[in-house]
């Protein structure tokens, strides 16, 4: 084919034109891929391998041992106290906090004059960094003076050492991360409650129900699919808990505290074992993955409820 | 006219019960309140709780001779700002693209940017600390930010913005002659602004609360930001039991979030809800 010279020039731009048009998404999408795939991606698939060698103070060079870290850690008592410890926390946190925020959104959810200072009361403590609340609790719980203390003497109930007993002090962590998280559900709750149509709630009143029976037959029932979403949410959170572990008492007294995150962190940069680390880090990645999909799953249960 | 009655009692009562509950989850932060003006010559005690004989502000100005607190805002400050300008910059250009282009590979590159939000940052320190390490940036403001400018909430909430503005905009905007980056700018933005905003509350509350990382990549404090100087703080405090001082340090950290908070309570609930699809 032979062009004039004017036509060949448009022949080239167009086909520049279009190859820069079918660059163009890649173009757009390219930082968000380089970064996710920088800091997510390729760190998994490193950490996943890396848990799969020997590497700590003894063995400086990586040195390929199969699964053994992940035995090492299975057959350890001290980890299987972390495991333990984790487990128990979610368990006792997680249904504690979701009912209570249940509850909470239930009594709140009318219109009354101090409504916002209620709901400001139960929120607030989601706002403050991790780190903050934990250092007002350090506070809460001091012995002889903490405000805990005085609270339980009041009830004859003698002072105690919360976070130096190792019968107690996970307890202590507990009580924190109740009173942090409950309201953050609360509103949850109450958004899924204001979505709900309010039609279905006047014809039953007609029909002569009443409060506790709409709220057991149709109100709980409805929000399903938000209870849902929020027990995952709130067990994903809880299996991430390090910050407070770190502030108010560092795993201890005697690992009645450590947790899979601190313990992560703990084997990384205290005993620095990176291989057995990076088995902890399989660990935890593996559990929240199972949870992260229960959250999608009941995400989109959610969404079309809305 | 009688039952009426006692419902609307129970129905007081039942609100003042819930009050006396709501009153004890305040008191934490009221109390770090209190003592942050304690004396600190004046021993707390159980019978010495709440006020000061002689309360003092002295607290507040050792907490900030001892932590360099104006240097730890300024750092979480360029932190939590340096990750959201870039974040917002990469989630509309993947967020456009997903939303308006077909281009071969489309779902599994959207595929693997939503792993993502399945693997959480904080179980991959270990790997991105050697990755810190090799760049050669630890202990800079940079390093806390880095892992965070690609965003899969950010893309997937902009992707579904995107998608309900009308193609005939889109089509429009391109017969007059704008580019793809004016067409971005002026047809899909302004509509969008809503759920930037609350993208952006959703990752400052998140940047301006993390611990575990900048903990990790810092060590000094040109790059620390509050969260882990409070730490440092608390830590000093705990072995003198020097209260007054750490509920100052608290209060420093905790006030002017909680003043904004009280500001922009309806935008921050609203995020708050939205990032639970974090």
């Amino acid at each position: 084919m032979t062009l004039t010279p004017q036509a060949k020039v448009t022949y080239h731009a167009e086909r520049r034109s279009r190859f820069w048009a079918a660059a163009l998404p890649y173009f757009l999408i390219a930082p968000t891929v380089f970064f996710v795939a920088v800091f997510t991606l390729w760190p998994l698939l490193h950490v996943a391998y890396g848990s799969l060698f020997a590497e700590n103070q003894a063995v400086q060079v990586p040195q390929f041992i199969g699964l053994e870290n992940y035995s090492a850690l299975f057959s350890d008592a001290g980890f299987q106290g972390v495991i333990l410890n984790t487990v128990i926390y979610v368990v006792v946190t997680v249904p504690i906090s979701v009912f209570l925020a249940l509850v909470l959104a239930l009594l709140l959810n009318r219109k009354f004059r101090a409504l916002g200072l209620y709901r400001l009361a139960f929120f607030y403590p989601a706002v403050l960094p991790m780190v903050s609340a934990a250092t007002i609790f350090l506070f809460m719980y001091t012995p002889g003076y903490g405000l805990l203390n005085v609270f339980i003497e009041f009830f004859h109930i003698p002072s105690q050492n919360w976070l130096g007993d190792p019968n107690l002090a996970l307890t202590a962590l507990m009580i924190l991360g109740i009173w942090k998280q409950t309201g953050y559900f609360m509103l949850f709750f109450l958004a899924g409650m204001q979505g709900l149509p309010q039609d279905i709630f006047e014809s039953a009143k007609l029909d002569g129900a009443n409060i506790l029976q709409s709220t057991r037959y149709l109100t709980l029932p409805l929000l399903m699919g938000t209870t849902l979403f929020v027990t995952t949410i709130a067990v994903i959170n809880a299996f991430e808990t390090v910050d407070q572990v770190y502030i108010m008492t560092g795993g201890g007294p005697v690992n009645s505290t450590s947790m899979l995150l601190f313990n992560l962190w703990q084997t990384l940069f205290s005993y620095l074992d990176v291989g057995k680390a990076s088995a902890i880090s399989v660990i935890l990645i593996a559990v929240l993955l199972i949870f992260t999909v229960i959250n999608f799953i009941t995400t989109e249960r959610r969404v079309t409820y809305e | 006219m009688n039952r009426r009655r006692l419902k609307s009692a129970l129905s007081t009562l039942g609100l003042l019960a819930l009050g006396v509950v709501a009153l004890a989850w305040t008191v934490p932060i009221l109390w770090t309140f209190a003592v942050s003006f304690h004396s600190p010559d004046e021993a707390l005690s159980a019978t010495n709780l709440w006020w000061s004989s002689q309360p003092t502000l002295s607290n507040y100005a050792q907490a900030f001779d001892i932590a360099p607190f104006g240097q730890y805002y300024l750092n979480t400050v360029l932190i939590v700002l340096g990750i959201l300008v870039f974040q917002l910059v990469t989630i509309c250009l993947a967020g456009y693209a997903f939303a308006r282009f077909k281009f071969r590979g489309q779902n599994i590159l959207f595929f693997l940017i939503m792993l993502q939000l399945m693997l959480p940052s904080s179980a991959l320190i270990v790997p991105n600390y050697a990755t810190i390490r090799s760049l050669g940036v630890f202990d800079t403001l940079f390093a806390v930010m880095l892992p965070f400018f690609g965003s899969a909430f950010g893309t997937f909430l902009m992707r579904q913005t995107f998608k309900s503005v009308p193609q005939e905009l889109d089509d429009a905007a391109h017969m007059d002659g704008a580019n793809w980056l004016q067409t971005l700018w002026n047809i899909y933005i302004p509509p969008a602004r809503p759920a930037l905003v609350a993208f952006a509350l959703s990752s400052i509350s998140f940047h301006w609360n993390d611990f575990l990382w900048p903990l990790i990549v810092t060590n000094s404090t040109n790059a620390r930001p509050l969260t882990v100087g409070l730490a440092v703080l608390t830590q000093l405090g705990e072995i003198g039991a020097q209260w007054p001082l750490v509920t100052a340090g608290t209060v420093i950290v905790v006030g002017p979030l909680l003043v904004l908070f009280l500001i922009f309570q309806r935008q921050f609930i609203n995020s708050f809800l939205r990032s639970g699809l974090k």
